[in-house]
């Protein structure tokens, strides 16, 4: 029996220009699965590419089905193997399982835990379904995955609190504002943080975006990025007025807001909280703001140390992750070990000579019948069963040339209903 | 089994239920999940039902709602609370406030039972619908406010979390400053609303029964000095911004001087309310 086998190279391995050079389009996924359907030398394969990694999941049809499959990737993509063979990590039987429950779960990401990674697995089966190219046990397994990662995210803290600057920002003004649709929140100058955490706002239902610049044109472009509106920066006071969230980051040298501003103005908006998020270095609000009443202020260092409390909280708890993939492997395991032509038969052959065993007994001992006579019986009844089996036995020893015998033996199974005495 | 016997029963029964929502609100805190605090719910409703029960029971037997000793008045006390608590928790859906609730009351009632057993006063002129329905109104109000008071200390501790930078056991847990706040507010325009109808039934009452509206008694200034804290609490509010952190600390501060004027008086300097709460 071939063993399960995963190729592919990640962030880990491979720099940024050869996990490009061996990415898989949607397009190409598709089409290099069509043609690995037919490929004599795989089984079953399947196709998983991000930005992060590029892995194939197959079952090799014999032994060199490995080296057929890495001269595949290299004749498809048009590197030489040379070129990618030490960034490739090939895991074979359980390594191979658990590398995939590891990648579905997240837990071999490069933020540990984001969400993404599960859609991105799902996606890459639908196209293997979609292009018929897996069998019982990719399907099995991949199945497996899915539950698997659900119960990672379940049942330990890997996905919570956030680990990036930007969400830091949001989950902080969540803490602070009960409603964020109803907020108003100005963006002090540009860039790329500052547009993300405003993007991450606007996902929570901020509505209203203020954008200020020293340059009013590119307030004016931004606002109109966001759906906003753009006001003078010599408007920024005044605007505090109204507005709940600041996101700032400027370049200037010197506080654009400092604590007289926004003391006057608290008692404008009769104290109405107001949330000060400072990205810019160096800084661009006063940091006695924070201590003004009803203020909050947050400066980049603040949120990056949030973050880094973050991570630390899902490593610990991705060892909790760890020990459930184990358990999912080990579970995975028996039952794959099973689904072969001896345990098959086996079990088969012990469950209806049990249940003829059984009845016989149970006929007999309601009959007075004489010793010879009960031995004609049990010949009888050991004789239909074994002519019974004999042919579904002969198929499952030979199915014939067929691609894939663990689709039969996987369908016996199901058929006798012996696959729940596997485990899971 | 005697009426009476039936009536303490239930009281024992519903402490003991109100107990177990107190174990849940206190799982909830450490496990964060929902279930738990959907059972507190649960077990603080059935509970506030068979203490009512208990109430009823009682008043039947008195011929009007009993309050004339500690014992009672803590009974009634404690089912306001949750009776408050419930409404308010439907309203604004702040569940970590079960956390606040729960053990307020099972401790209210575990006083009652421990409290010596004096006889209830018993007096022609206590019975009526304008003693009635100061008692209600009192309580209820009262209720609100210790329930506003929870929700100042919950906000004063998220409050300093966000300010400090560090976000520790209770961050995770706590909902948003807004939230608190909010439910702080509101809490005390209810319990407000409560507070000053039941004095003023309470002034048609000592009319009715004493001839005089209002006279000198320490209970009645000290309710002045209570309805005066929270009459100027809402006015800060509502003029000059006396919102989070001030406001908190005035309802954490309203709800000592009301505990004073409940007990504290009675206890310390008399009064006409003296005897119920012996």
């Amino acid at each position: 029996m071939s063993d399960i086998t995963l190729i592919g190279i990640n962030h880990k391995t491979a720099a940024v220009e050869l996990r490009e050079a061996l990415a898989f389009t949607a397009e190409d996924t598709s089409n290099a699965l069509k043609s690995l359907i037919s490929n004599d030398d795989i089984k079953e394969a399947m196709i998983f590419s991000t930005c992060n990694r590029m892995e194939i999941l197959f079952i090799p049809a014999h032994e060199n089905g490995t080296q057929a499959m890495i001269s595949f990737l290299s004749e498809y993509k048009n590197v030489p193997a040379s070129r990618f063979q030490e960034a490739l990590y090939i895991y074979r039987g359980s390594d191979a399982i658990k590398h995939l429950f590891r990648v579905a779960s997240s837990l071999d990401s490069m933020i540990l835990g984001e969400p993404q990674i599960l859609g991105q697995v799902k996606a890459a089966y639908r196209a293997t379904i979609a292009n018929k190219s897996s069998g019982v046990i990719i399907n099995r397994l991949m199945h497996k995955a899915f539950s698997i990662a659900k119960k990672v995210r379940r049942e330990t803290g890997i996905g919570d609190n956030a680990v990036s600057i930007s969400y830091a920002a949001i989950e902080l003004a969540n803490k602070i504002f009960s409603d964020l649709s109803e907020r108003r929140v100005m963006l002090l100058g540009a860039g790329e943080m500052a547009e993300l955490a405003i993007e991450h706002l606007i996902s929570h239902g901020v509505k209203k975006i203020i954008v200020a610049n020293r340059t009013f044109e590119n307030a004016v472009t931004l606002a109109e990025k966001f759906n906003g509106k753009a006001v003078k920066f010599e408007e920024r006071e005044r605007m505090l007025q109204d507005v709940d969230i600041i996101v700032s980051s400027t370049g200037a040298t010197e506080y654009v807001l400092t604590a007289s501003h926004v003391k006057k103005i608290m008692s404008l908006r009769k104290s109405r909280p107001l949330f000060f998020i400072d990205i810019a270095v160096p800084r661009d609000i006063d940091p006695e703001i924070n201590k003004i009443d009803n203020a909050y202020l947050y400066d980049i260092d603040d949120l990056q140390n949030i973050v880094d409390d973050n991570m630390d909280g899902r490593k610990k708890e991705a060892v909790k992750g760890e020990r459930l993939v184990d358990e999912a492997v080990i579970k995975f395991q028996r039952w794959l070990s099973n689904l072969d032509v001896v345990p098959t038969i086996v079990a088969i052959r012990e469950k209806i000579e049990k249940i003829t065993e059984a009845e016989t007994e149970k006929t007999l001992s309601s009959l007075q019948l004489g010793d010879e006579e009960q031995e004609a019986i049990k010949r009888m009844a050991r004789a239909i069963t074994s002519k019974i089996m004999h042919d579904p036995i002969r198929f499952l020893k030979n199915t014939g040339n067929h691609r894939d015998d663990s689709f039969y033996l996987n369908a016996a199974r199901e058929i006798f209903n012996i696959n729940n005495m596997n485990g899971d | 089994m005697t009426l009476e016997n039936a009536s303490h029963t239930l009281f024992v029964i519903s402490t003991a239920v109100y107990a177990a929502s107190m174990a849940a609100y206190i799982t909830y805190l450490f496990k964060q999940k929902d279930e738990f605090q959907n059972y507190g719910f649960l077990l603080i409703c059935l509970g506030a039902a068979l203490h009512f029960a208990g109430i009823c029971i009682t008043t039947i037997i008195m011929g009007t709602l009993p309050a004339y000793n500690l014992e009672q008045t803590l009974y009634i006390a404690a089912l306001s609370l949750s009776g408050t608590f419930i409404v308010l928790n439907q309203k604004f859906n702040l569940k970590i406030l079960g956390l606040f609730a729960s053990p307020l009351i099972v401790i209210m009632m575990s006083v009652a039972f421990m409290v010596n057993e004096t006889p209830p006063v018993k007096a022609s002129f206590l019975k009526g619908f304008w003693l009635v329905s100061h008692i209600v109104m009192i309580f209820t109000g009262e209720a609100a406010l210790a329930l506003a008071c929870g929700s100042g200390i919950l906000y004063l501790i998220q409050e300093k979390a966000i300010k400090e930078k560090k976000r520790g056991f209770f961050y995770k847990r706590l909902p948003s400053l807004d939230l608190l706040d909010n439910t702080s507010y509101h809490s005390v325009i209810i319990g407000f609303t409560m507070l000053t109808v039941g004095l003023i039934t309470g002034l048609v009452y000592a009319k009715n029964v004493w001839g005089t509206f209002w006279s000198w008694d320490p209970k009645e200034i000290w309710s002045a000095v209570t309805w005066l804290i929270y009459a100027a609490l809402l006015h800060g509010r509502l003029t000059s911004g006396w919102r989070g952190r001030k406001s908190a600390i005035m309802t954490i501060l309203g709800f000592g001087v009301l505990l004073f004027t409940l007990f504290g008086v009675n206890l310390l300097i008399g009064g006409h309310h003296q005897p119920f709460t012996k």
